[in-house]
């Protein structure tokens, strides 16, 4: 039992469906609960809908059915207002980082606490230095994304999510798009968040990794959610057929 | 024949003549200029609302789109003729180079707006997502991420088309701006040689058309240089490469 267990439900999906405008249904009837400070990881085959459930909760795609709740409020994702609420609070880092390719590293940090929510540009600096400092890009607070590495901008991409200090943080297969010896270092960043208590939803192929900082893991395939538990019962002992050839086609090597 | 241009050249070539000729090349610059300047702004502002998503604008959308496809269509000879017809038709007396202004601000607007739209396109949907995720908002994300990416594409045919226009307002003569052509239609009226007259005119032409073009060249070169490292984007034109072997 881990500590998150005891703690209030943050974000909850009652039977959220979804489909893309045009074709066929991407999620189907996905119920999960995430609880305050929980490292919740979804994993499963690629199209398996890991990647919409995070689009959809950021207001990206459309639920076509089913009730998301926010901290006990149901969210309206067809209305502007509380899409823009949910992402005041909610943010997203990208499999292909997404940086805004016109800016240099610290104003992408930047940009949205400044022109977006009206801070003062000092304070926001500050934080966006200290960001990035932590994900270890002292030296390149004034590079564009066209300078750096893919381990360089997906870090530049996590103190961007990070400097909007969202209580809950998504994170859709972040390592994905990087060369193997880039993965190690975007890891170490998101473990050293893993430690301050801030709720991730985080969608990963890194096995290793997801068992090492998740609380809880879920399985996805077709859509659907196939099993949920704490690592040890989704590595260890998985309890469907489904869920064991997932992980047993991904842990034989 | 060449002895009555040679016989021609004094009283051709005189200051008050040369003072002619340049209120003609300002004249005929800044019809472009103005046309093109004005035209790009509104080019800006009707892609902004053409690629709108928001349902309740789609009559005004299909209004932007028929205007581009009409207005690039239309000869600037027809339209400069409707404009000044229509003007008058109105009520307006505008004076003819306002007219011509008009005209090209008209058809700028249509041929510029392709092209802004070209650079919107050429931004990554992904961009968007990211801008909407941060609450950026339509304006926002056009205005911060998508149009200072977009320039370097939007930029250097813009500027041929304002090379281009320097040279079609030459059928504003049609409707009596005494620009380039109509100066050398004056001058050949009052029985200076066509050589003479024209050749003057072909010459200014030139000498404005050519470094205008070098200078678009130029913007392009440092444009690409500059976004030179962006990923998988191919350069516009290959770089130029020693020959193997040399």
């Amino acid at each position: 039992m881990t500590v998150a267990e005891n703690r209030e439900v943050q974000l909850e999906l009652r039977e959220v469906s979804a489909a893309y405008p045009r074709g066929g249904p991407v999620l189907r009837d996905v119920s999960l609960q995430v609880r305050k400070g929980e490292i919740l990881s979804v994993i499963g085959p690629s199209g398996s809908g890991k990647s919409s459930l995070l689009r959809v909760l950021i207001g990206l795609l459309p639920p076509s059915a089913g009730q998301i709740v926010l901290d006990g409020e149901p969210i309206d994702y067809a209305s502007r207002r509380h899409r823009q609420r949910v992402r005041d609070r909610l943010a997203i880092v990208f499999q292909q980082f997404n940086l805004f390719q016109n800016m240099t590293a610290l104003r992408n940090v930047t940009v949205t606490p400044v022109k977006i929510r009206g801070e003062a540009r000092a304070k926001a600096q500050a934080r966006a230095e200290a960001l990035l400092r932590r994900v270890g890009l002292a030296d390149k607070f004034n590079s564009y994304p066209d300078e750096l590495s893919g381990g360089q901008q997906q870090r530049v991409a996590i103190a961007r999510a990070l400097a909007l200090e969202p209580e809950i943080l998504l994170l859709d297969e972040v390592t994905s798009a990087l060369d193997p010896e880039m993965v190690n270092e975007v890891l170490d960043a998101i473990r050293a968040l893993s430690h301050d208590g801030i709720t991730m939803i985080i969608v990963s192929h890194e096995m290793a990794f997801v068992r090492e900082v998740a609380d809880r893991v879920v399985m996805m395939a077709e859509g659907a959610v196939v099993e949920a538990g704490p690592p040890q019962q989704i590595f260890d002992a998985p309890q469907t057929q489904r869920c064991r050839e997932f992980v047993s086609k991904i842990l034989r090597h | 024949m060449f002895e009555n241009v040679l016989r021609q050249a004094d009283v051709f070539f005189t200051w008050e003549n040369a003072l002619l000729w340049l209120r003609a090349l300002g004249t005929t610059l800044s019809m472009a200029v103005i046309g093109c300047c004005l035209g790009f702004i509104l080019a800006c502002v009707l892609v902004y609302f053409r690629s709108s998503p928001h349902r309740a604008l789609l009559p005004l959308r299909l209004l932007l789109i028929l205007y581009v496809e009409i207005f690039r269509r239309i000869p600037f000879l027809v339209l400069i003729f409707l404009v000044l017809f229509l003007t008058r038709a109105l009520g307006f007396r505008l004076p003819l180079y306002w007219v011509a202004c008009i005209t090209v601000t008209i058809s700028a607007t249509a041929f510029i707006a392709e092209i802004v739209r070209a650079g919107y396109e050429s931004v990554h949907r992904t961009q968007w997502d990211a801008a909407e995720v941060m609450n950026f908002g339509r304006f926002r994300t056009v205005w911060l991420v998508v149009m200072p990416q977009a320039w370097t594409v939007i930029i250097p045919p813009a500027f041929s088309y304002f090379v281009m226009f320097v040279k079609e307002t030459s059928l504003a003569s049609q409707v009596g701006v005494y620009e380039l052509m109509q100066t050398a239609k004056y001058f050949n009226n009052i029985g200076i040689s066509p050589f003479l007259a024209f050749g003057t005119c072909l010459a200014l032409y030139f000498m404005v058309s050519y470094p205008l073009t070098r200078f678009g060249w130029r913007i392009e070169r440092r444009l690409r240089e500059r976004f030179r490292r962006e990923e998988g984007a191919e350069p516009l034109v290959p770089a130029l490469r020693p020959l193997p072997g040399l």
